[in-house]
């Protein structure tokens, strides 16, 4: 696997964000009741991770380093706005049920963790391949947890009727508790122990 | 590496100007087709409250304007004599402008739905598939915990019984106050009474449940870890119904409907 394959297909399983170095949480739980909003709000996040990797990789050698975390927040801050405004302006109906969540990829500790822990040390393209790859990672759960919760929790898959549901004369007892944050909690644990399954090297030792 | 002060201001300063523009720029290019699909969204929740498309049902926006034209009747009204406008064009009244415009808004009467100014006039949307009007919706807003909620509360032709409310915009913590939109919660408001006897508001989100309509017309259940949002919510809704909102309006409306 060449270098590059490897910054961009590392955070996936090998390294991933939210499953091995538990980042990112906080918005994990709240958007992913449907698909559609998981869908979005990971799009958002790959957008805003590989964008402000590339910009602070390439400031690197000229951003003085006693403000170099404000200038990466700075271009963060930015970036995600930006993203917002084309939200609102492309797919209002979804910007609007992921409410403040979008504006709170300012404080995802996966974006300026990897401006501070990677662009800062790399060349542009690299980090940029590292945002991207990061964000898949985080895409990867989202889109895992925003399946299984829509799919249990409403018995829907994208707003379209997959399992019928009892009270639509169907046999299907929607879940409740996947409608709620707790049931992402459960899911995300689902998660880390399969992956923890098939890579043991990730078992945290006691 | 070290750099000189100097260097370290220039750099901050050419990052923040750099960064504006870019946020600036993407800001304004955007704002006519945020503000058309604003003004989509608000007309599809007053069908949404009228009834006539569910919550959540995917539709388009030749739909949405379709069904607008078809059976809703928007009017722009005099607040404080309910008197309606006939010279004043719906479509181009905006209420926020409105508030924001000394000559056309005056300053609010001391309220506990955190309103400062209200619009001199004020949009009504009459729902009116044919001759006769079957619901009356109103436009409210009222400070919640955080923020400003905007909303529409739909009323039957007798201006008392309640026949839907909905939110379209506000910042309260979603699954705390954020539960105004549960459509659960919604469906509480229908069938209860907004009046008492006297014409008085009455209407009232209570701590904890309340009854059916029949046994408690005015009360609604409050929402569980958000009792300002509740209260806020009860405050702006009464506001609205009194005789600083629409109370002139609808008295207006029911003397003109009873055969007197």
């Amino acid at each position: 696997m060449s270098k590059q394959t490897k910054i961009l297909l590392d955070p996936l399983f090998d390294n991933n964000p939210i499953a091995l170095q538990v980042l990112g949480i906080c918005s994990a739980l709240a958007v992913t009741t449907k698909l559609e909003t998981s869908i979005v709000m990971a799009l958002a996040v790959i957008a805003v991770t590989a964008l402000s990797n590339f910009f602070v990789s390439m400031l690197r050698n000229l951003i003085p380093s006693s403000i170099r975390i404000i200038v990466q927040l700075t271009i963060i801050a930015s970036l995600v706005i930006v993203t917002d405004q084309i939200l609102q302006a492309f797919v209002y109906d979804v910007s609007k049920q992921l409410s403040v969540f979008v504006g709170l990829i300012i404080t995802n500790c996966i974006v300026m963790g990897r401006a501070e822990a990677f662009a800062m040390q790399n060349p542009p393209v690299d980090s940029l391949l590292d945002g991207i790859g990061n964000g898949l990672g985080y895409s990867v759960v989202l889109l895992l947890v925003g399946f299984f919760r829509e799919l249990l929790g409403s018995g829907e898959l994208l707003g379209y009727r997959v399992l019928p549901v009892v009270s639509h004369g169907g046999w299907y007892q929607p879940n409740g508790l996947m409608v709620l944050s707790p049931g992402a909690f459960f899911l995300i644990g689902f998660f880390i122990w399969a992956l923890r399954t098939w890579k043991p090297d990730q078992v945290t030792e006691d | 590496m070290r750099h000189s002060n100097t260097y370290i201001v220039g750099f901050a300063a050419a990052v923040c100007l750099a960064c504006s523009v870019v946020v600036a720029t993407s800001a304004v290019g955007l704002r006519s087709r945020q503000d058309a699909n604003r003004v989509l969204d608000r007309q599809k929740k007053v069908l949404t409250v009228a009834g006539l498309i569910s919550e959540g049902e995917k539709v388009d926006p030749q739909q949405v304007e379709e069904l607008f034209k078809q059976n809703i009747k928007a009017k722009v009204i005099d607040l404080a004599t309910g008197e309606i406008d006939p010279s004043a064009d719906p479509e181009a009244f905006d209420q926020q402008k409105a508030i924001k415009d000394p000559n056309r808004s005056r300053e609010a009467p001391a309220n506990r739905a955190g309103i400062r100014r209200i619009p001199n006039d004020a949009l009504v949307y009459l729902v009116e598939p044919r001759d006769e009007v079957e619901k009356i919706i109103l436009p409210i807003e009222g400070k919640g915990l955080w923020s400003t909620l905007y909303g529409f509360l739909a009323l039957a032709p007798d201006t008392t019984t309640i026949d839907g409310i909905i939110f379209y915009q506000h910042g309260e913590t979603p699954g705390l106050g954020g539960e105004v939109d549960n459509p659960s919660w919604k469906a509480l408001w229908v069938g209860r009474q907004a009046y008492d006897e006297e014409w008085d508001p009455a209407i009232e989100v209570i701590k904890g449940a309340a009854g059916p309509p029949a046994e408690d017309p005015y009360e609604v259940d409050g929402l569980s870890g958000a009792t300002l949002t509740s209260r806020g919510v009860s405050e702006l809704v009464r506001f609205w119904l009194g005789d600083k909102g629409f109370g002139p309006y609808l008295e207006k409306f029911r003397a003109e409907r009873s055969p007197a």
